[in-house]
């Protein structure tokens, strides 16, 4: 797919610090999937995490908003360390549910299955944690909902339980449930991988909208259009350790570590392949895809 | 007439017409229909015939006082006492066992392991006959008040209220207790399956959306989990009516069973104070099991359609003219 090279565009980062991690290592069951992983993001910035499946992304993901605990190193959010408190020592302290839910009040994360809430509605998917958590009043919540629902293209739906939903419409009211809560980042965790091909745009649209508005935004994502287009950063990970990190640009366009080269190739190939069986779900060999339709 | 092979086509359109087939004939069907007829016709004409059935007896039976005292008393409040004890026990058992806590997890088996070995009958009969043999009373005060105060030679024993247990025991109370007590252990495995059976990324997404670990199981996991729970629920609910009856172990005397069948020794309308307390009892099931309906069906919202949506689609479809909808 020879790309005709776009004129650099300005970053959105406006210079503060919001993620920084540190040397991050994770193990599961002895079997090492974070191998010291760095990453720096800044505050409204859009970041794309690419690999190959099982390279730890999405552990890496996880791990910044406490889903995983972390073996070793750190992470800080809008400088706050995550998940522990260092005494005057240097002693770290596990930090409690309580404060470990405030940590995590702060970040919005979208899940690739969506994680609605099957039993509530659009609109009480979205008023939950504003009212529960936050403790919003139910009016004040439910007027910022319509206009989330709204500003996702789902106007008209807040009644509807996910069920009635496609998968693009419920990823898009997941999107305006992580909003509602006004977080300082987003995270996605492939957010488009167990849609039908032709409902990704949807949901790549509304993501596109999100990071104009100045979010600051890491997505773990194989839609390397999405992230040529809209990231400021793009991070290649494999086997648990960055190989390749810049401007998109460079690390899609000419990519130096050989990982990233087979990786970029392959994907290419995936995506011909895909263009030339039209109608065929693209078996990339990808987790994620293959999933049943929603 | 067109032949089998003919693709009917409505006039005018380019869509094939709907499919008028003639149904698969079930002969066997009609067969079993017949006998059936046959085998109910007999049983009506044996309970109009057979005049040792003996219902006017039995439905006079049915409103004696002490058997409606009995019904309502022991069997429906003791159904409603147990079940509140078994269900609010149960989910704290399953939440327990599912915990972290190597503590909780354990002393929740062990609960479950201890209650679930005992039959009924037998924990009644413990209740009612052992616990007054055994204990006077129940001290509520300090953790061995009585044992410090002797030996540190305080004249207070650290006792702050004393309830008699001699009076406890032979009470409906006591009864609904040790129901609750046993069907809690049962009530926590249904709860746990209905808790494992909600899927892990809801938890993770009320805890991403900064939620605790309480307001998650409250407003996420259990009101999803209620929806597997709920049936077999009905089932113990719909047991514990019957189980009921072992009240008399306790013995608690208010209680269905026993009030007739006193009455039907004591009038020797044996045969009619049974079909009197049969009535009794499917009677209540059937209301229990339409209350089921109604919680089945709001804890089953968002999933999949109602059994009144899927009509009312099939009407719709229905209305619309032939080869005009596009389902």
């Amino acid at each position: 797919m020879a790309r005709a090279a776009r004129a650099p565009r300005t970053s959105r980062a406006t210079g503060d610090v919001l993620v920084r991690a540190v040397n991050i290592t994770k193990a599961f069951h002895g079997n090492e999937v974070l191998k010291g992983i760095d990453l720096t993001v800044h505050g409204g910035e859009v970041v794309c995490l690419l690999g190959p499946s099982g390279s730890g992304k999405t552990t890496f993901l996880r791990c910044i908003n406490l889903l995983e605990s972390i073996d070793g190193g750190r992470i800080w959010v809008d400088g706050e360390l995550m998940g522990y408190r260092e005494d005057e020592k240097g002693q770290l302290h596990t930090l409690g549910d309580k404060q470990i839910a405030a940590q995590r009040r702060e970040i919005g994360m979208v899940f690739q299955r969506f994680n609605l809430f099957p039993h509530k509605t659009a609109l009480e998917n979205v008023i939950e944690a504003p009212t529960q958590v936050k403790g919003i009043s139910k009016s004040k919540a439910k007027e910022r909902a319509v206009e989330l629902l709204a500003s996702v293209g789902l106007a008209d739906k807040p009644a509807a339980y996910p069920g009635a939903l496609s998968g693009g419409q419920q990823q898009r009211v997941a999107i305006a449930r992580a909003l509602a809560m006004d977080p300082k980042l987003m995270l996605f965790d492939e957010p488009t991988s167990a849609l039908d091909p032709e409902l990704v745009g949807e949901v790549l649209r509304v993501m596109r909208q999100l990071a104009d508005t100045g979010m600051t935004m890491i997505v773990v994502t194989h839609e390397m259009e999405f992230a040529r287009e809209v990231a400021d950063h793009v991070v290649f990970m494999d086997a648990g350790v960055v190989c390749e990190e810049g401007p998109p640009d460079e690390v899609l366009g000419n990519p130096k570590n050989e990982r990233t080269r087979s990786f970029l190739r392959r994907m290419h190939n995936a995506e011909e392949r895909d263009a030339a069986t039209a109608d065929d779900v693209p078996d990339t060999g990808l987790e994620g895809v293959g999933l049943p339709p929603a | 007439m067109s032949t089998k092979t003919d693709v009917v086509r409505a006039a005018g359109q380019d869509r094939p017409g709907v499919i008028h087939a003639r149904p698969v004939s079930h002969p066997w069907r009609w067969v079993a229909l017949a006998v059936i007829a046959v085998l109910v016709a007999m049983m009506i004409s044996s309970f109009v015939t057979n005049e040792r059935w003996n219902f006017p007896v039995a439905l006079q039976i049915m409103i004696q006082q002490p058997v409606l005292d009995g019904l309502v008393k022991g069997t429906i409040v003791g159904t409603i006492g147990a079940m509140v004890i078994g269900v609010v026990g149960g989910i704290l058992l399953a939440v327990m066992r599912l915990s972290s806590n190597p503590v909780l997890r354990r002393v929740a088996s062990v609960y479950t392991w201890f209650f679930r070995g005992i039959p009924r009958i037998v924990l009644l009969g413990m209740i009612g006959i052992g616990i007054p043999f055994l204990y006077d009373g129940l001290d509520f005060g300090v953790p061995f008040g009585q044992q410090f105060g002797h030996a540190l030679g305080l004249s207070t024993d650290f006792t702050f209220f004393h309830l008699s247990l001699t009076q406890f025991s032979s009470t409906l109370l006591a009864g609904i207790l040790g129901l609750g007590l046993s069907e809690a252990a049962y009530m926590a495995e249904i709860a746990r399956a209905g808790i494992i059976s909600v899927d892990k990324g809801q938890a993770e997404a009320a805890q991403a959306l900064g939620m605790g670990n309480g307001k998650t199981m409250r407003r996420i996991v259990l009101p999803q989990a209620m929806r597997v729970i709920v049936p077999p629920t009905g089932n113990e609910t719909i047991a514990m009516v019957k189980d009921t009856s072992l009240l008399i172990a306790i013995p608690v005397i208010t209680e269905l069973y026993y009030q007739v069948r006193i009455i039907g020794t004591r009038t020797l309308e044996i045969m009619a104070s049974y079909v009197a307390v049969v009535a009794w009892y499917l009677i209540v099931c059937s209301v229990l099991m339409v209350g089921q309906f109604y919680l089945e069906r709001y804890f089953g919202r968002g999933f999949g359609e109602t059994k009144r949506a899927a009509k009312k689609a099939q009407q719709e479809r229905a209305a619309r003219p032939a080869g005009m909808g596009g389902a």
